[in-house]
């Protein structure tokens, strides 16, 4: 299997480069973005395995970048975060597709353990539902 | 866990149990005196309206009615009055008819004979049936009496002077009026003018008994009540009356006016009794004819009538008034309950409305924490990362510890900012999949500091193999907040609070919260669910309770309490497991 590509998007940019840099001494190949037009770049430069998306960001919210993913990028798998766990949110995340939904802060073990899964095949994707 | 806590089942006898009222607005919404008002005035209008017609009916059913009944007693009465002035008027006349008969019968010259006279008198009497005639007598034109046959020593005598005299010589009859003549007995006397064939005239003159006028009078067929006399023009009695006296006394009423015809008038005589009296004037004599009937016995048809009568719009008024006063204190009860159920609605919106704020605060606050917190989160992650992987430094162990506790520091600021995020949500009903245990601990949560710090010990018995209920979360939440606070607010420093939850029957669970506080008197246990009702002057709203009741109701729980004053409460909620609908 390839090297684990993963995207993660936020409007912090401190929180963005924290977690690329965690994640690289974990050596994950992470690529971060701090809004959803930069999000969206990104996958079309490169392809991803697992996309962290925050829903509240300024510009191209989270849900739509989600959207986006679905119609051109179905085989990425997109982990949802967000400060603050409206229920509404959440079940329309569900609906899209998204295989998981954190509440920040998310601690990053456990977010690689739901990537992991993701990845091989344990929890359902999109075309798994 | 399980503990045996304070006040459950082996002591449930000692306290009042209190069903759980609706809950009811008190009346310092709208102030009584407004109730009362409007009351007064819904009674006044509904009585005008209804009593008015009724009255005015009666009114004229009244005036109609009397005078009917009036004219039925009046009528008869008058018509006998009548048939008595012409029966005594054709008494008088036929007596001068006799007198008449006997100066045509024989000349003049034969006329005037003592004892020709006593046997007209004897003929007379014979003729008339009734003994009638006392005396005669003949008086020429110059007043002096000619002749007399009779009691009294009259011949010689001269009228001249003499007011009848001149009254007959006129008119060409007379009658007088009763005076006391033969034996003192009362008499009358009528006198007839004739003309003498030389020129000049002469008069014949007899007295009649006065009881006479009596007899006539009688033999009408009066009615046993009513009192039939004869009075002259002064108002002396002529003939007896039952009611005023005896012949030659004066009446106590008042001479009725002339009138051709019969008159009835109803007038108070000097006894005050309502009197109807009619009255006939008879031709030819100076003689009124007088009927009595007391009104009672003339008019008591119409007193019975008139009392049916007063007695129907007494009973119908009492009936109309309680009609009005029980409906009209039915409506406005029942405005006054929509009014209050209005009030106490309006306030609990008003109360959702402060915690769906205090939600969205609570959402904003908590999702502004919660980014740097990840800042945080991943900034001091990255740290001990690096102090791991670096090569070993005589502080790595120190460093890693310190990078450690800021981490559990996070994590506790993060269940600081679910729980408000928890209690900020979802403010419709939500069905979800409640473990109630767990909900109650993080309930508990808010209030452990506060737990700490007043000594106080809370205890957890659960029973075993509890289903988890389909419920609301955050309503929950809030109600056994409520309660909690109730009775963290009920404990003093070092008091109990026990937790039970266990099957109330097969479809609900039971969360009984018991304190050891200072529980609620007996009085207040009744109001405790009623919207404004406190006992915290100054401090609570009032709401908690009715709020929760409301909530526990729209959930399809309901609330039981049971407390004794100084010895303390338990509250219980009970839920169904599944949310239908």
């Amino acid at each position: 299997m390839d090297q684990l590509r993963l995207l993660f998007v936020d409007d912090e940019e401190e929180l963005v480069s924290a977690v690329i840099e965690r994640l690289e001494l974990r050596g994950i190949e992470g690529v971060g973005a701090t809004s959803g037009g930069e999000a969206l770049h990104h996958l079309r430069e490169g392809s991803f395995d697992v996309v962290v998306l925050d829903i509240k960001m300024p510009g191209i919210g989270g849900l739509e970048v989600l959207r986006t993913i679905n119609r051109r990028h179905p085989e990425v798998k997109v982990i949802l975060m967000t400060g603050h766990g409206s229920a509404e949110d959440n079940e329309i995340g569900r609906r899209l597709g998204a295989i998981a939904y954190l509440e920040k802060p998310v601690d990053l073990e456990d977010l690689l353990t739901i990537v992991d899964q993701a990845v091989n095949g344990k929890a359902g994707g999109p075309d798994g539902r | 866990m399980t503990e045996i806590i304070r006040g459950s089942a082996e002591d449930s006898d000692l306290v009042r149990t209190a069903d759980a009222p609706e809950p009811e607005a008190p009346g310092q919404q709208v102030s009584e005196s407004a109730y009362r008002r409007l009351r007064r005035m819904v009674v006044l209008a509904t009585v005008t309206v209804s009593l008015l017609p009724l009255a005015i009916t009666m009114v004229i059913n009244y005036v109609q009615f009397r005078g009917a009944l009036q004219a039925e007693a009046v009528d008869p009465m008058a018509r006998l009055t009548l048939n008595t002035k012409r029966s005594l008027e054709l008494f008088l006349s036929e007596r001068r008819s006799g007198l008449t008969f006997l100066a045509l019968d024989r000349p003049f010259s034969e006329l005037c004979d003592r004892s020709s006279l006593t046997r007209m008198i004897s003929n007379l009497n014979r003729s008339l049936e009734i003994g009638t005639f006392v005396d005669l007598g003949i008086i020429d034109d110059s007043g002096n009496q000619l002749c007399y046959s009779g009691p009294y020593k009259l011949e010689g005598r001269n009228y001249l002077d003499q007011d009848w005299f001149h009254e007959v010589a006129r008119r060409g009859t007379y009658t007088s009026d009763v005076f006391l003549g033969f034996r003192e007995s009362p008499h009358f006397a009528i006198a007839t003018k004739h003309d003498r064939p030389d020129g000049g005239f002469y008069i014949l003159r007899a007295t009649i008994d006065a009881e006479m006028l009596s007899e006539q009078i009688l033999t009408t067929g009066l009615e046993p009540t009513s009192d039939v006399f004869l009075i002259d023009r002064e108002g002396i009695l002529q003939s007896p009356s039952r009611r005023y006296g005896e012949v030659l006394t004066a009446i106590p009423l008042t001479v009725p006016h002339y009138s051709p015809s019969v008159e009835v008038v109803e007038l108070k005589d000097d006894r005050d009794l309502a009197i109807f009296m009619s009255s006939a004037y008879i031709h030819n004599s100076p003689f009124v004819l007088i009927q009595i009937q007391p009104a009672e016995e003339a008019m008591g048809r119409w007193f019975t009538l008139r009392s049916e009568l007063l007695g129907f719009l007494a009973v119908s008024a009492g009936l109309i008034l309680t009609v009005i006063l029980w409906g009209s204190g039915q409506l406005i009860r029942r405005m006054r309950e929509a009014d209050e159920r209005r009030a106490a609605l309006y306030h609990q919106v008003e109360y959702s409305n402060k915690l769906a704020s205090i939600g969205r605060l609570a959402a904003g606050v908590a999702h502004e924490i919660n980014n740097p917190l990840a800042i945080i989160n991943e900034k001091a992650g990255l740290l001990l990362d690096l102090v791991m992987v670096g090569p070993e430094t005589p502080h790595q162990e120190r460093l890693a510890a310190t990078v450690d506790s800021i981490l559990r520091s996070v994590q506790r600021c993060k269940k600081v900012t679910q729980r408000l995020l928890g209690f900020a949500r979802h403010m419709d009903v939500r069905t979800e999949t409640i473990d109630l245990e767990a909900l109650l601990r993080e309930v508990l949560g808010f209030l452990e500091k506060e737990a700490e710090y007043r000594d106080l010990t809370v205890s957890f018995r659960v029973q075993d193999d509890l289903p988890t209920v389909a419920s609301d979360r955050g309503q929950l939440q809030q109600v056994f907040l409520n309660i909690l606070n109730n009775a963290f607010a009920a404990v003093s420093e070092g008091g109990h609070i026990g937790i039970e939850i266990a099957h109330e029957d097969a479809d609900h669970v039971a969360v009984t919260i018991a304190d050891d506080g200072v529980g609620i008197s007996k009085e207040h246990l009744q109001r405790i669910f009623e919207p404004f009702f406190t006992t915290k002057s100054g401090t609570g709203t009032g709401l908690g309770l009715s709020i929760t009741y409301g909530i526990v109701k729209k959930l399809g729980g309901r609330c039981r309490v049971e407390s004794e004053a100084g010895r303390g409460t338990r509250f219980t909620v009970v839920l169904p497991i599944s949310r239908e609908g």
